[in-house]
């Protein structure tokens, strides 16, 4: 590689450069800061430096692949790295607070996101397999210790290790995976994969090395049947790393499903899609009836986020523009959502409890806490998917694309699942707004105000600005077409 | 007026008071009257708009008007309003028994005013979109939107069985309404848009019409609701509070009725042409059934929820009848309906207001204490038994007689329901009414108050204006209802001409 091959390279890469610089000086930062502040000062500079990053990739950032084809910036990444950051950013600034009430005093915490974001954003950039697993791996690696990091507590280092066992067996499948795609077609790189397929016979061993790939990258995002572990981690981590795992890795991991799938395997569409269709289809209705009985939030919001993934997959397995479409725009109104709802569950403080999880400690909100629980009630209806609100529309564009495709019975059983999930929604509508005051919560913190209403105008004034976020969505999406 | 968006003036100005009441930020018992007042002011103003409309809407154009179009979201899906002579009505009736609504609550609620109000005032726009929506997204958002408002005013300010009945009410809603969006997608792969009038020229293919014809009659079934998916309706009339019984029977009922129209008849002709004897079924079913079981009712609102299920039994056969008698029966018997169905519960509200009790044995001899309200309980049961003079008396006999041209035996045996009505309607009257004053708590009730006559009193007038002279309905009505039978004879002409060549070529 030439040396200017090489500038123009990192040039391209710039944003994930500055980032893997900036963990490290942070890091540095962090050890020769005075102990007590070392959270506050490395949480702030990271959110600076994740800002500037979003605000670089935004403003500057070219197109094309660098690295002879391994690494690609397009459209796609250029929408998918925005939702990403945008979750890491939102994460870190809502822990801020939580750590000062909670002393909740680590510096490694701001760091390890930063990292884990890098890794993400490799990860949607990834245009071999093995820039993929490189980009999966390093975000995995800091999301395991993100997930124990409250080493006191039994349930956070459980869920640590759960994550790292469980997390460590999908990636070695998904290496198998990798070897036997290599191994069969000769090639990591996507485009060159897609060609070796086009046309040529279908070979059981790439069809094998498929479905391991698949395997480890529905792990990732949590998809029945490899889910297990997001229960667990979800209510067992700090809420703040709960937040966290809830927005920005499942739009990573999602971007990097659609890419391997549309781009590496386009060819053979027909045998991804039904892969694709049977865990959309088991997480779904999972989601939906798994939560009904919960009685944590941050379970609950476990099982719903395994159902939203659900739902996001109707829309890759229809394997079109469309379909893509619907991905994008669905993980965008998810993230607005999961967001808003997890700076709700952080707001959740009792002056003389602390912070509390349990459903039936919203009873009565709307008496209490009258904003709080409107907010609440709008995100809840979202996610279920009642319109006017954005969750609606989210549901819309990705069943609009399994119809198209005429994946009737995946769009109904979708439809039927979503009214089953309604449930458990309303049940917390139910609580908040028919039932007796249980005592309310101390004002929240002005930055978890903030998201809260940010995300409550984004799901109700959707209806409003959803013209042009589809346009944007589509644009990105014909990137990988 | 040309060039004034009048319909997204009326859908949209209840959210202006919306607003006006959110800056309303204290509990004090001033502030609640002017929460009261603002959502009263706000909800007569509507209507007062709304009536322009009728002024003027052009009677012999059967196409849509006042027609609005905005590009809105991608896809082709536009922000398209109008109203023809089917759905013009509906927002004059809907935007009528708001203020009336609003009225009913103004003592009967007492806690949340604030949050009450905005629910009503949200739920109106909900409504009247539903009824101008030109685009079938559009409809679907105004038409499932109401689910919220609606869920949070059973569950706030119902009765004892609140969280059962909302929960119900929304499920069930909520199950039917999304295979009319599979549905609704399909259309729009088939058809290519989302327009509504683009729609109506779309000929769906037959084998597809049947798909979409069950996936929208599962919806509006059980917003209808048509025997066998009614049961959320009792449970929601009774434990809703009264202007939710009103609501839900004035208007969210007729959505159902407005749909099968607009959509299921006119967009799938062929379908409903074959499956208009299961129709007849379920119709016939739903009037004697849920006449009978009305007779047995102990509680006045389930008698009342009941009822309301017989009488859309008519509706759905004077649609499916797709003739001109039974269609415009049909649309008159919404209208009289929500007129009827919801003065009946607002004389509830009257009584319970007064009782807190809606149980029939409770009452009795009311006549000799509360002469006005004895009168006015009168009329409208006798509307409600379709006695000829009142309105309930045209819609009942059209749709009848649409059915009889369809098929004699149905008619028959829907025949029946109008005995069956006059039996339970006339027993209610006669326990909470007649007799001996003997109930000691009872003698203490005051006759209607100022507020409860002018609810009242002007629901008196309509109901027998337009058993008298219901022409102004069938003026506007009838234009639009002739081009839907005439497109309607046509797609079946074409669909036979295509079976018998078919036919002929094997």
């Amino acid at each position: 590689m030439s040396a200017e091959l090489l500038s123009e390279s990192l040039t391209l890469a710039l944003p994930e450069v500055i980032l893997a610089v900036g963990a490290m000086i942070l890091l540095m930062i962090g050890v020769f800061a005075p102990a007590g502040r070392a959270n506050s000062t490395v949480t702030g500079l990271a959110v600076a430096i994740l800002i500037g990053v979003l605000g670089w990739m935004l403003l500057m950032s070219g197109q094309g692949e660098a690295f002879n084809g391994a690494f690609v910036q397009d459209g796609f990444s250029a929408f998918m790295k925005t939702l990403t950051l945008i979750g890491s950013i939102v994460a870190l600034a809502m822990s801020a607070g939580f750590a000062r009430a909670e002393k909740f005093d680590r510096f490694e915490f701001p760091i390890l996101i930063v990292l884990a974001t890098l890794g993400m954003m490799l990860m949607i950039s990834a245009n071999s397999l093995l820039t993929l697993y490189m980009g999966l791996e390093l975000q995995s690696l800091a999301l395991y210790v993100v997930a124990a990091i409250n080493r006191d507590s039994v349930r956070s280092t459980e869920a640590g290790l759960k994550y790292f066992v469980l997390g460590a067996l999908s990636s070695g499948m998904m290496l198998y995976g990798i070897s036997l795609v290599y191994g069969f077609t000769g090639h990591i790189g996507f485009d060159q994969i897609a060609a070796a397929l086009t046309g040529a016979e279908r070979s059981v061993g790439v069809l094998f090395g498929l479905v391991f790939l698949i395997t480890g990258l529905a792990f990732k995002i949590s998809a029945v049947p490899f889910h297990m572990w997001t229960p667990d981690v979800y209510e067992g981590a700090p809420t703040p790393v709960t937040a966290f795992f809830a927005a920005a890795p499942k739009m990573a991991a999602m971007a990097m499903f659609v890419r391997v799938v549309i781009d590496g395997f386009g060819p053979v569409t027909s045998e991804w899609q039904q892969i694709v269709v049977f865990i959309a289809i088991a997480s779904m209705i999972l989601g939906a009836f798994a939560a009904i009985g919960q009685r944590n939030i941050k379970r609950l919001m476990a099982y719903s986020s395994i159902g939203h993934m659900g739902y996001a997959l109707v829309g890759l397995s229809a394997g079109t523009l469309v379909g893509v479409k619907g991905v994008i725009i669905y993980m965008t109104i998810y993230l607005a959502m999961t967001l808003g709802t997890f700076a709700f569950i952080l707001a959740m403080r009792r002056k003389d409890e602390g912070n509390v999880e349990n459903i039936e400690d919203l009873a009565g909100l709307s008496a209490t806490n009258p904003v709080m629980a409107t907010i609440l009630t709008i995100l809840m209806f979202s996610l279920a998917g009642i319109p006017p609100l954005a969750g609606f529309w989210a549901k819309w564009y990705v069943f609009l694309a399994a119809v198209e495709a005429g994946l009737y019975p995946l769009a109904i059983i979708g439809v039927l699942a979503s009214v089953v999930g309604a449930f458990y929604y309303l049940r917390i509508i139910k609580i908040m707004w028919f039932d007796e005051p249980a005592g309310g919560f101390v004002p929240a913190a002005g930055e978890l105000r903030l998201v809260m209403g940010v995300s409550g105008l984004f799901v109700l004034g959707y209806v409003l600005i959803g013209g042009p976020i589809a346009a944007t969505a589509e644009a990105a999406a014909r990137a990988l077409f | 007026m040309a060039g004034m968006p009048i319909l997204s003036l009326v859908t949209f100005l209840p959210l202006v008071g919306v607003l006006i009441i959110l800056f309303i930020n204290d509990d004090s018992d001033l502030a609640r009257r002017n929460i009261r007042m603002v959502a009263l002011l706000t909800t007569a103003f509507t209507f007062l708009i709304s009536l322009l409309i009728w002024i003027g809407f052009d009677t012999a154009d059967p196409g849509f008007q006042f027609v609005e179009k905005v590009d809105w979201l991608d896809s082709g899906i536009s922000y398209h309003m109008g109203v023809d002579g089917i759905s013009m009505l509906f927002v004059i009736l809907t935007t009528f028994l708001m203020p009336l609504c609003i009225l009913a609550s103004w003592e009967a609620v007492q806690k949340r005013v604030k949050a009450y109000m905005i629910a009503f005032l949200i739920l109106e726009t909900l409504m009247v979109g539903v009824f101008c929506a030109l685009d079938i997204v559009l409809f679907y958002v105004f038409f499932e939107g109401g689910l919220i408002p609606m869920f949070i005013i059973i569950g706030v300010w119902g009765g004892k069985r609140r969280v059962y009945a909302s929960f119900k009410f929304f499920l069930y809603t909520l199950l039917g309404s999304v295979l009319m969006l599979i549905a609704i997608m399909a259309m729009y792969w088939d058809a290519g848009t989302t327009s509504i009038p683009g729609l109506l020229e779309h000929d769906f293919p037959v084998s597809m019409q049947t798909w979409l014809w069950v996936a929208f009659f599962a919806s509006f079934a059980v917003k209808m609701p048509m025997w066998p998916v009614h049961t959320w309706l009792p449970d929601a009339h009774v434990e809703a509070p009264t202007a939710g019984s009103v609501i839900l029977a004035g208007i969210l009922l007729k959505l159902g009725g407005y749909g099968l129209i607009r959509f299921s008849l006119s967009m799938f002709p062929v379908a409903s042409a074959e499956l208009s004897g299961f129709v007849f079924t379920l119709s016939v079913i739903a009037i004697v059934y849920t006449s009978l079981v009305a007779l047995m009712q102990e509680d006045i609102k389930k008698l009342i929820a009941y009822s309301s299920v017989a009488h859309m039994g008519y509706v759905t056969m004077g649609i499916f009848a797709a003739n001109h008698q039974g269609l415009d029966g049909a649309i008159f018997q919404m209208l009289s309906h929500g007129l009827v169905s919801g003065a009946l519960f607002l004389c509830v509200g009257v009584v319970y207001d007064r009782m807190h009790t809606r149980e029939i044995s409770a009452y009795g001899g009311l006549v000799n204490i509360m002469p006005r309200y004895a009168v006015a309980f009168m009329v409208f049961t006798m509307a409600n038994v379709g006695l000829p003079g009142t309105s309930g008396f045209v819609g009942e006999f059209l749709t009848l007689m649409g059915i009889f041209q369809a098929n004699t035996w149905f008619a028959v045996v829907a025949t029946l329901g109008v005995i069956l009505s006059a039996a339970y309607a006339l027993w209610l009257y006669r326990r909470v009414i007649f007799g001996v004053l003997e109930k000691e708590s009872l003698k203490a009730m005051l006759d209607l108050s100022g507020r409860e006559k002018v609810i009242l009193y002007p629901l008196i007038v309509l109901t027998i204006f337009f058993g008298v002279y219901p022409a102004p309905v069938f003026d506007v009505t009838t234009a639009s209802v002739d081009a839907l039978l005439s497109d309607y004879s046509a797609a079946l002409e074409a669909a036979r001409a295509v079976a018998d060549v078919a036919m002929a070529a094997h």
